[in-house]
């Protein structure tokens, strides 16, 4: 292969809201915007060379439901298709991957995930150690309250550095058709709110939101042919922590700082950061290094949707269409996947190669 | 369910005791909590890690170096909750805290048992409160109740079974190390049908076969769906199908199995419907076995209507009908 290079192509997402009426392998959500991406690039499914999904049957409280999922393709006749049980933003790795050994040209990525099916907060106690930590049921919101407190009695943030993200996100929110909450909001209005599970508050925490999104890759030659200005991906880097909650610095995110390293951050004018709590896009910044002259999370991030799943890679989605629409020259995006940011990815892009 | 054109839901149960194997680390941890001790392993970089790891974290090794930890420590950071899950160590309001047992040099995830927040704080003392009946979990550890400020000096290891009631019996005299562990799983959904199948489950309660067609491809398919497997889209126009049709396939089920509603041997058919594209499994009754065979004609034998609901279940079982045989090729392109 002569040109290595693999660029964001599309993107597309589906309502963010606390509840649809569809089922949970997705196939309500995924229809419509498989439709949408495939059309705005003016491919059909027998173009794409490699489908690739992230899903989980816990969420889904059934079996082999990305299997189910499939049907939104109509995979007749069969395709070449493979699945993560992580954020899709990880789906894209592998896609990103798939591409680069030249065996297909274009990928399609997919996401989606339920949540309202199910109790979410108990369901990602299944995630954690499953010897010494699971059989206790934490749930997500009391882990990333343990979490939220050693930065707070260590002074690396305060409540009101806490309230002043989740402003500005709901602010920015307001822009973003797909968001699910949005809104003006006042750091003081915030704060006095009673605490959801001390030290956080409920705006502190992700809303539980059912949503997908979809992405398509394409080498070199396609990405020129498929699209005016695709969002080259110049860096695509994972790092994975412990399992082991304890052994963690959970203060610091020495796996998003390795992955930014990695990939390269120099230049970036956006951040699409997978934050669901509030203090973790403080974390975030911290580990990738991001100054204040970088806008973050323009869609309201994950605090104003978090689709389970899905929300990873839409903030590839998000930060792709910074550049595929010329507001933007080189961008980041962030996907999260595991108890108080375990694993951690990052994939920086840019608009000219 | 209120509006008529609301999908149908239900509540969905899923549960699974999940039994693992705990291994020469994991197993000595749980052992010692059955004692009701709590033993630490140390890393290579001297570190005890409490609960203990199976390799180190640094250098993956393999570590046996195993340590007592005292049975009082130190809570490093603490989340409050108001409302507990299911499953959760305590059933009242409680606090989650990361703690650290002394002697030890990385924390525990625990329940501390106190009845507001205002009586949490970083740095306070905890000490364990041991569950009635140890079996050698993480949950032999019930939660941690706080030290009074009088009482925080000393808490070694030797004081440790403090107000703990005796062990019983059978568990002190049991020297088998503990091999196991089992984790019920219980979750709760509701689980939704498709629009397309909840107009097919509202009209089987009503007596009625319904399915769709495809608009791409044209196959007609019962249930209905919401994406045709073939073309990605969700089935359309209505058609209400006739409750005969052939047997495409089929096999004699001959094994008892746990849940078995019908005595062995009995048929388990794949039944297309006159009219559709799509077969689905049912049983073929009324006949020997034997004489279940390709092509045979089948109509449904309905249960009572008293009976019925939004459930293929209505249809108890095919039985043949007696006609001649559907030839071969009005049923090969389905098999």
């Amino acid at each position: 292969m002569t040109d290595p290079d693999v660029a964001v192509v599309g993107f597309a997402q589906a309502p963010n809201t606390r509840q649809t009426y569809g089922t949970t392998n997705g196939v309500e959500m995924l229809v419509p915007i498989l439709h949408e991406v495939l059309d705005g690039t003016g491919l059909t499914k027998g173009d794409i060379g490699f489908w690739c999904s992230g899903s989980s049957d816990y969420l889904a409280g059934r079996a082999f439901s990305f299997v189910a999922a499939v049907d939104a393709i109509g995979a007749v006749p069969p395709i070449n298709e493979s699945h993560v049980e992580m954020d899709a933003a990880w789906a894209l790795y592998e896609a990103w991957v798939k591409i680069r050994t030249g065996q297909v040209d274009t990928a399609l990525v997919y996401g989606f995930g339920k949540s309202s099916a199910g109790d979410l907060r108990r369901t990602l106690a299944l995630q954690l150690d499953p010897y010494t930590t699971a059989p206790l049921w934490p749930d997500s919101v009391g882990i990333a309250g343990l979490q939220a407190r050693l930065g707070l009695d260590s002074g690396q943030w305060t409540e009101q550095d806490m309230a002043a993200v989740a402003a500005r996100c709901r602010t920015d929110a307001r822009t973003n058709p797909h968001a699910q909450i949005s809104g003006a909001a006042e750091v003081s209005e915030l704060l006095a709110e009673p605490y959801l599970a001390d030290p956080l508050r409920a705006h502190d925490c992700a809303p539980i939101t059912d949503g997908a999104s979809a992405v398509i890759l394409a080498d070199a030659d396609r990405a020129r042919e498929l699209c005016a200005r695709p969002a080259w991906i110049t860096g695509l880097e994972h790092r994975m922590e412990s399992g082991n909650l304890g052994a963690r610095e959970l203060t610091t995110s020495p796996s998003t700082a390795g992955a930014a390293r990695a990939a390269g951050t120099d230049g970036v004018e956006v951040a699409e950061l997978h934050a669901p709590f509030t203090h973790q896009e403080l974390v975030l910044r911290e580990a990738i290094g991001l100054g204040d002259e970088v806008r973050i999370s323009p869609s309201g991030g994950a605090l104003c949707a978090n689709p389970m799943f899905a929300a990873g890679l839409t903030r590839i989605g998000e930060a792709a269409r910074r550049i595929m629409d010329g507001s933007a020259r080189r961008v980041l995006a962030h996907a999260t996947s595991g108890p108080a940011l375990q694993q951690n990815l990052v994939c920086t892009m840019e608009g000219h190669r | 369910m209120t509006g008529i054109s609301e999908p149908l839901s239900a509540p969905l149960e899923v549960g699974f005791d999940y039994t693992r194997s705990l291994g020469p680390v994991l197993g000595r941890f749980a052992t010692a909590l059955r004692q009701r001790r709590i033993e630490g392993v140390r890393g290579s970089d001297g570190r005890v890690h409490v609960p203990v790891v199976e390799y180190d974290p640094i250098t993956a090794e393999a570590l046996d170096d195993f340590v007592e930890v005292g049975q009082q420590g130190t809570v490093l950071s603490w989340s409050w909750t108001p409302h507990p899950l299911e499953g959760q160590p305590l059933a009242h309001a409680f606090a989650w805290a990361l703690i650290r047992l002394d002697g030890a040099d990385t924390p525990l995830l625990h329940a501390v048992d106190v009845v507001s927040p205002q009586e949490m704080h970083t740095g306070m003392r905890v000490r364990v409160r041991w569950s009635d009946a140890p079996v050698g979990s993480i949950r032999d550890i019930a939660c941690f109740d706080p030290v009074p400020d009088d009482a925080a000096a000393g808490g070694t290891a030797a004081d440790h079974t403090g107000e703990a009631p005796p062990l019983p019996e059978s568990t002190s005299e049991q020297q088998e190390p503990v091999a196991m562990t089992t984790t019920p799983v219980h979750l709760h959904y509701r689980h939704s049908a498709s629009p397309e199948e909840s107009q097919y489950l509202r009209a089987l309660a009503e007596g009625r076969l319904i399915g769709q067609r495809c608009p791409a491809c044209g196959k007609v398919y019962i249930p209905p769906r919401g994406a045709c497997p073939t073309d990605g889209v969700p089935t359309t126009d209505e058609i209400e199908l006739p409750d005969a049709g052939t047997v495409t396939t089929f096999c004699i089920v001959n094994v008892p199995f746990l849940g078995q509603r019908i005595k062995p041997p009995y048929v388990a058919a794949y039944v297309l419907l006159d009219g559709a594209d799509i077969p689905f499994l049912h049983l073929v009754l009324g006949c020997a076995a034997e004489e279940v065979r390709m092509g045979m004609r089948v109509r449904a034998a309905w249960k009572s209507r008293d009976q019925w609901g939004t459930t293929l279940e209505n249809i108890d079982h095919f039985e043949p009908t007696g006609e001649p045989d559907a030839p071969y090729e009005s049923y090969a392109r389905h098999l």
